[in-house]
């Protein structure tokens, strides 16, 4: 199971299942209005006109915001008509995502243990996890592996380079 | 010649032993870069520069901007050996750099990359010594009005030049811009867009962005064609080098006019991307044989390789000069100087001569060392990619989450290093440009103490942009960009409108 992941995007045709780009174009212009929308309500909130001594902070964000919802509605426009460029084209297949989802799903548990874990033995086992579950090494090759990616970020970083990285309890217990 | 005798003291401040040995390691570095994907000479330079703060500036940009070179030669090796563009100005080079490859000519074709890209560099390079300190010189008159028009014209020309949606365009640099105003206002002091969040008020660093954006979405998108490297042999030996040589004097016209592309395409921000298509589609269309490029013509190596590395090179002309950078690797080196404390623009000419022309030398040297390290070790670079991917993209996403968190010691920057790769990668797919982004991040709050340094003087006027013909010029130039892609939507309405009058 875990060897047969990597070979599965050459079936992949432009006709799978999916995300539509269209459905992605309209959920981005909208996020990218919300945004304008929040610059210009935090912009009005702090003042963006013209204080005692010169334009006030909000005045440039302001404008920026106002740009920003702009765009963002004129490139909604062709979209909802039906009339956009890609109408009908996927902006991610099923197994495509699938595929993103396996580095991507790992990739955030990875960032989220950095802080408990600190980032040497976070690595070292998101390297030997990649190898044993999206390439086809057993734990034999994987674990010396991620054990000396580990090794080689610590004496690069902490003892050449002379920058601490986060570390975690085992850190502590080996006396750093 | 007052720059010759300003580039031989260059030339004795890069000969320095330190200097040269940090130039071939940038250099190496670089090609190892540029090979991997997921690291281009954007984000490898955003993540090796916390580890400079230590180093005397221009010992960090010697460093840095070497490994930009090494990025640019290293973006061929991948694209002619495995169809694989390593850096996307490397594209254009696969056209017929693959094929080559497929025929049995791959050290022929890599011959022909490395050395025009050496000649497009070299190009750009002299003429960065010639032009720069007289675009400097001018530059010293610039009040904060011409500051902000040059600004407002290298934005502008992002949306006139755009290759895609120039609506797009816009809104990428707009979400850049509001990015960059994010956190503490410069002037009044005031916290703006922090929505209460503590984590918020540091603002966003832009090399956190452009690890995440440049480095983690590049990762996402290659693993989802399933990431099977295939390449081909790389055999590459004096013989072939020699034989190539001999044949490249044929082609000199070809680079030539390659060289002159590409470093105009470098000096307006559109950057080394659009410079190697356009030199490959210019070689194309004025070739005696066009049918024949796609089927491993080396002028279609040569044409977009030039092009690639001489606007690549060129970029710093802007960066050095106004301390508007004309490319995402620019732009980097440019939030580089400002950490070593250097101030960015004219002024560096007057104040740190020694930085300017020891980098300008380092220039030279840098590239003779790019082109000697990649013709000698070829064959060991394309092995990299012979490293299973996913041993290769958990060591990037290593690395990556190690440089976010150099830049300012938070560990809540691998987070926003994430969430930007995830932009990063939608952005991409949807064909939003991520270049226009990154410079308004970096320039945001030059650009806007300008505009407000600006307006401080005319009281709220925004005739001050055009008080003088210079400034008045300039914003005129970036108007005109800006109302190009409308002029070119119009047209296409009027003549929709008149086809539909016609047929009805």
């Amino acid at each position: 199971m875990s060897t047969t992941t990597l070979e599965m995007a050459p079936v992949v045709r432009s006709t799978a299942q999916g995300i539509t780009r269209n459905a992605m174009e309209v959920a981005t212009s909208v996020t990218l209005a919300l945004v304008g929308a929040a610059a210009i309500w935090d912009s009005a909130r702090i003042g963006a006109g013209w204080g005692a001594d010169g334009p006030q902070s909000g005045y440039f964000p302001f404008w920026l915001g106002i740009i920003l919802a702009g765009t963002s509605f004129a490139n909604l426009l062709p979209i909802l008509r039906g009339r956009g460029e890609h109408a009908g084209k996927m902006f991610v297949t099923w197994p495509q995502l699938r595929l993103v989802l396996s580095v991507l799903i790992p990739t955030v548990f990875y960032v989220a243990a950095i802080p408990i874990t600190g980032l040497y033995v976070a690595s070292a086992v998101l390297v030997a996890y990649f190898m044993m579950k999206l390439g086809d090494f057993t734990w034999r090759s994987a674990v010396p592996a991620g054990l000396a990616t580990a090794v080689v970020a610590f004496a690069t970083f902490e003892i050449w380079f002379l920058v601490g990285l986060p570390k975690g309890p085992l850190e502590d217990m080996l006396g750093f | 010649m007052e720059e010759i005798g300003l580039l031989m003291q260059g030339f004795a401040v890069a000969l320095q032993p330190d200097n040269m040995l940090l130039m071939l390691i940038g250099v190496v570095l670089g090609v190892l870069i540029g090979v991997l994907p997921g690291l281009g000479g954007a984000n490898g330079i955003a993540i090796l520069l916390p580890l400079t703060f230590a180093m005397p500036p221009v010992s960090a940009v010697i460093m840095l901007s070497c490994i930009y070179w090494g990025a640019l030669f290293g973006g061929a090796i991948t694209s002619i050996l495995f169809n694989i563009p390593g850096e996307p100005w490397s594209v254009a080079t696969t056209f017929d750099g693959y094929p080559m490859a497929q025929q049995g000519r791959a050290g022929e074709a890599l011959t022909a990359a490395f050395t025009s890209s050496f000649v497009g560099a070299f190009v750009a390079v002299v003429m960065i010594t010639f032009v720069a300190p007289v675009i400097a010189g001018f530059a010293l008159r610039f009040g904060p009005p011409e500051f902000f028009a040059v600004m407002f014209l290298s934005f502008a020309s992002f949306v006139g030049m755009a290759k895609g949606s120039p609506l797009k365009s816009l809104a990428a640099m707009m979400l850049g811009f509001l990015l960059a105003a994010v956190g503490m206002d410069t002037v009044t002091g005031q916290l703006r867009m922090t929505f209460g969040s503590s984590e918020m008020i540091r603002g966003f660093d832009f090399l956190v962005a452009v690890i995440g954006l440049f480095g983690i979405s590049e990762i996402l998108c290659s693993i989802e064609d399933g990431l099977s490297f295939k390449g081909q042999k790389a055999k590459i030996d004096l013989k072939v080098v020699l034989r190539t040589w001999k044949e490249m004097p044929k082609h000199a016209l070809l680079a030539a006019r390659s060289a002159i592309i590409g470093v105009w395409m470098g000096i307006t921000p559109a950057g080394a991307t659009p410079a190697s298509f356009m030199s490959y589609g210019v070689a194309r269309k004025m070739s005696k044989d066009p049918a024949g490029f796609g089927h491993g013509k080396i002028e279609g190596v040569i044409a977009p390789e030039t092009a690639a590395h001489a606007a690549g090179t060129s970029a710093l002309l802007p960066m050095l000069t106004l301390g508007v950078p004309g490319s995402p690797t620019a732009a980097v080196l440019l939030g580089g100087l400002i950490m070593w404390g250097l101030q960015p623009g004219p002024m560096l000419f007057v104040e740190q001569k020694e930085f300017v022309w020891g980098l300008i030398a380092s220039m030279y040297l840098g590239n003779i060392a790019g082109l000697l390290v990649v013709l000698v070790a070829v064959p060991w670079f394309a092995a990299i990619l012979r490293v299973p991917f996913p041993i290769i993209a958990a060591l990037i996403l290593t690395v990556c989450a190690i440089g976010a968190y150099t830049v300012s010691n938070a560990e809540f920057d691998i987070v926003l290093m994430l969430i930007f790769g995830v932009v990063g990668y939608v952005m991409k797919k949807l064909d939003y440009p991520l270049a226009p982004l990154v410079l308004a991040l970096v320039l945001g709050d030059r650009t806007e103490e300008a505009f407000r340094q600006s307006l401080l003087v005319s009281e709220g006027s925004m005739g001050i942009f055009f008080h003088n013909w210079l400034s008045g010029g300039i914003m005129a130039a970036g108007i005109a960009l800006l109302a190009w892609p409308l002029l070119g939507w119009l047209r296409g309405v009027i003549a929709s409108g008149m086809g539909r009058a016609r047929a009805a």
